[in-house]
């Protein structure tokens, strides 16, 4: 058959013709315009007996370990809370979907809760690059979007996102405290800062500038999911950095610990609160030690590891209303993981949750919820305020610093609390209600 | 693998969209009722449009989501079965050219909100295509290991590229938006989800009837002779070099149109997506859905979206270690093609006909 060139043209003539057709009718893909207000007076997820909500989480994957501990520890405290009658005789159903981590999965998930499950909100969607994929349809939808688990700045935008309220102290406002706690206590010390290559990185770095930058030798970043840190580290270490501020996950200031360990490096290591968990650290620190064929107490690498805090740590055990508290629900409801600090995370979080639907009252809707959320009392078992109100919903609003010693933790600076702008450093003052005053976990 | 389907070029079945009966009809000179194959094609795809509407019609959201997710893959595979089933070459690296559809829309939505949905597509087709034929031209001489070699080099580097703008691509976190959803004309009676959907379907359809002409034709003749053999196929005047980019670009394009479409979809253009995994899934679908077919392409989708959501169920079901949990669904798709294969090695599509014309054998041998 010989080929005639028109014909040759034709699929190519009536795809764009298709096209051309197609781009006739549509007004531009990014313009989507404001859509009509979601009705926030409904009760959808709850029935006479049940609240629903969901949330999606990193149960496999890379983040799965230490963070898929969060929703163990969650489930825990809605575990408690319904075998001693629920809230208002509701019990919670916590559905907690697993995402890996990939905000592909993140968006699939989150479509499955809200239309398929219909869930009264989402409380606690874990992490940066997965929760923003989403952040836009639930406030479309008119979800409300409690606590992500993410220290990102963009929960607290009261006016791109009106149902969304932080939860984790964000990274700006835990590296000033870092950077004038540093600047004050190692006032001639070289400081290098290891950063993870994305908003965790430019956020932290933005706060600890602010006070280090006269100090800062070395700026070294890793990528997520890279299998080592020798060559970050050999930078700090030809830098001459004293004092290295990790704004790591704990993943990666576990690697970095063990490489500075390695190469004889010395520093003092301070990080902020994502990588601080001391018990996950302990743990990594063990598995790495296993998989090199070398034995080793954990605590040879953590002792003087300082890190930020916001929540009380499981370490203060007993001297900790809390902890004491938290740790009980958890050894009956918990999983067989030892109690960690992004145990006790996950835990205050429901907790928060809790509180704010109890004072949503007895027939909660969603508007009521926010406003309920919007009236919390800013104490609770955090040792910072907890901001959730209309103009300010960053979550919890400082921190303290502690340093690490055999298994104790010593404080080292005292809470304080700060924004993430140009504002000052200030002592914390909290009212911290007893687990007792609050009505659902009294019960018990 | 490598494929292993070496089939002689007349005995490789370039039915397509198209039933076999009317290929042979037209191999044989006769023109059936339909005519020319590119209305035919169009035809069925607009048959297999209005199957998708009433498939979304009675479902919900969540369904809506997986039916535009099997839209997105099936032009995906389309496209790499065009260069690997039709003309031998084995790629890598296609999941790249989905990365490079997804940013290339995810920019022009960020950027330039004003531009239509239509241009968006053509312009990340577009964008694929001269990734393509770069990529292609500079592997035209490369074959077997060493173009799959260098593919994987392009499947591992490119997603890196968004990591080194953050500034422009968002770095590790990618970009996020939202995209236009449903024209208010139609509000009520399709909702967001769906309008996606089936958008993704117009566009796939688009290109699989684009991908069902050229492999039909004379584009198609040339690759299958090259596949076969190509020192043959050079001797009889076919330009190798050109043949062979020339399916590089347009197996590209169709990648990056379904990036497009999965952009779109799902409002984000994120590295970790695009990793290097994705290309393996897609050529390891691909041999499980049956090599040389467009057929193929269809089972190799419906397995990439439904085998792993069935691993990850079972998975979880299973209440496993997390370190068994996260391997568990890969473990399943391994398994499920290492069967498919050993049972059918010619895939799905393979199966299928084998036992269409296993049925159809009693009836013949009565008549003769």
């Amino acid at each position: 058959m010989r080929t005639d060139p028109i014909r040759a043209a034709r699929p190519l003539a009536a795809a764009s013709l298709a096209l051309a057709l197609l781009a006739a009718g549509c007004t531009g893909a990014g313009q989507t315009g404001e859509g009509a207000e979601a009705d926030l007076d409904v009760s959808t997820g709850v029935t006479d007996d049940t609240v629903t909500i969901g949330a999606h989480m990193p149960l496999t994957g890379p983040a799965a370990p230490g963070y898929s501990q969060i929703s163990v520890g969650a489930q825990a405290v809605y575990d408690f809370v319904n075998a001693n009658g629920g809230v208002h005789g509701r019990t919670i159903e916590y559905l907690a979907e697993d995402d890996a981590y990939d905000p592909t999965r993140t968006v699939e998930v989150t479509r499955e809760l809200v239309h398929q499950d219909e869930i009264f909100a989402m409380v606690g969607g874990l992490g940066t690059p997965t929760h923003s994929k989403v952040v836009d349809f639930l406030n479309t939808e008119g979800v409300p979007d409690l606590f992500p688990s993410s220290g990102a700045l963009m929960w607290n935008d009261p006016e791109k996102y009106p149902l969304t309220y932080g939860y984790q102290v964000d990274y700006t406002k835990e590296s000033k405290i870092l950077g004038e706690y540093i600047s004050e206590e190692f006032e001639d010390a070289k400081v290098g800062y290891l950063l993870q290559n994305d908003d965790v990185g430019v956020d932290s770095q933005r706060g600890l500038d602010m006070y280090l930058q006269d100090q800062a030798v070395s700026v070294e970043h890793y990528e997520s999911g890279a299998e080592d840190l020798s060559a970050q580290i050999a930078g700090l270490e030809r830098e001459g950095a004293e004092v290295v501020v990790c704004a790591c996950i704990p993943n990666y200031v576990a690697l970095g610990l063990l490489e500075s360990a390695r190469i004889g490096y010395e520093p003092q290591f301070i990080t902020s609160s994502i990588g601080g968990d001391t018990v996950t650290l302990r743990g990594l620190l063990s598995s790495f030690a296993e998989q090199a064929g070398s034995g080793g107490d954990p605590d040879d690498f953590l002792n003087g590891l300082m890190t930020l805090g916001y929540l009380p740590p499981v370490e203060l055990g007993g001297d900790d209303p809390w902890v004491a508290f938290l740790r009980g629900v958890y050894d009956e409801y918990g999983g067989d993981a030892p109690l960690s600090n992004t145990t006790v995370y996950g835990m205050v979080q429901a907790v928060q949750f809790v509180r704010a639907l109890e004072a949503a009252g007895e027939d909660p809707t969603r508007a009521s919820l926010i406003e309920a959320l919007e009236s919390l009392e800013p104490g609770g078992p955090g040792l910072v305020p907890f901001s959730s109100t209309g103009e300010d919903r960053g979550g919890y609003a400082g921190g303290f610093i502690t340093r690490y010693e055999d298994g104790e933790l010593e404080m080292v600076r005292d809470p304080a609390v700060t924004d993430n702008a140009e504002g000052d450093i200030e002592p914390a003052e909290v009212d911290r209600p007893l687990p007792e005053d609050i009505g659902p976990l009294a019960q018990g | 693998m490598a494929p292993t389907h070496r089939a002689p070029a007349s005995d490789a079945r370039p039915d397509t969209a198209g039933p076999a009966k009317a290929a042979t009809a037209t191999r044989a000179g006769r023109r059936p009722a339909l005519g020319h194959p590119l209305l035919r094609h169009g035809l069925w795809a607009l048959a297999a449009l209005a199957a998708v509407a009433l498939l979304t019609a009675a479902t919900g959201p969540v369904t809506d989501l997986r039916v535009a997710d099997v839209g997105l893959h099936l032009l995906a595979v389309a496209g790499l079965q065009l260069l690997v089933g039709t003309s031998g070459q084995v790629s890598l690296g296609h999941g790249a050219f989905m990365f490079v559809g997804a940013y290339t829309m995810a920019l022009l939505v960020v950027n330039l909100p004003a531009v239509p949905l239509a241009a968006g597509m053509a312009a990340a087709c577009a964008a694929g295509c001269l990734a393509g034929l770069a990529v292609g031209a500079a592997t035209a001489r490369l074959h077997g290991p060493y173009l799959a070699g260098a593919t994987l080099m392009l499947a591992v580097g490119l997603p890196a590229v968004a990591l080194r703008f953050p500034d422009l691509l968002g770095g590790a976190n990618g970009l996020a938006f939202t995209a236009i959803g449903a024209p208010p004309a139609l509000s009520g009676l399709v909702d967001d989800t769906q309008w996606r959907a089936l958008v993704v379907w117009t566009v796939a359809l688009i290109g699989l009837v684009v991908l069902a002409t050229a492999t039909r034709g004379r584009l198609g003749r040339h690759l299958r002779a090259l596949r076969d053999d190509p020192t043959a196929a050079a001797l009889s005047g076919i330009p190798v070099g050109r043949a062979r980019v020339t399916a590089f670009v347009i197996s590209a394009g169709a990648g990056s149109l379904a990036g497009a479409c999965q952009a779109y979809v799902l409002g984000t253009a994120t590295p970790s997506t695009y990793a290097l995994t994705l290309s393996l899934v897609l050529l390891a679908a691909l041999v499980l859905g049956g090599l040389g077919s467009l057929w193929g392409a269809f089972w190799a989708a419906l397995a990439i979206v439904y085998v792993e959501v069935a691993g990850t169920e079972l998975a979880h079901a299973l209440e496993l270690d997390t370190d068994v949990r996260n391997n568990l669904p890969v473990v399943f798709f391994g398994a499920v093609l290492i069967i498919i294969v050993l049972a059918w090695p010619r895939g799905v599509h393979g199966a299928l006909s084998a036992l269409g014309r296993h049925r159809s054998t009693p009836s013949q041998t009565g008549d003769s």
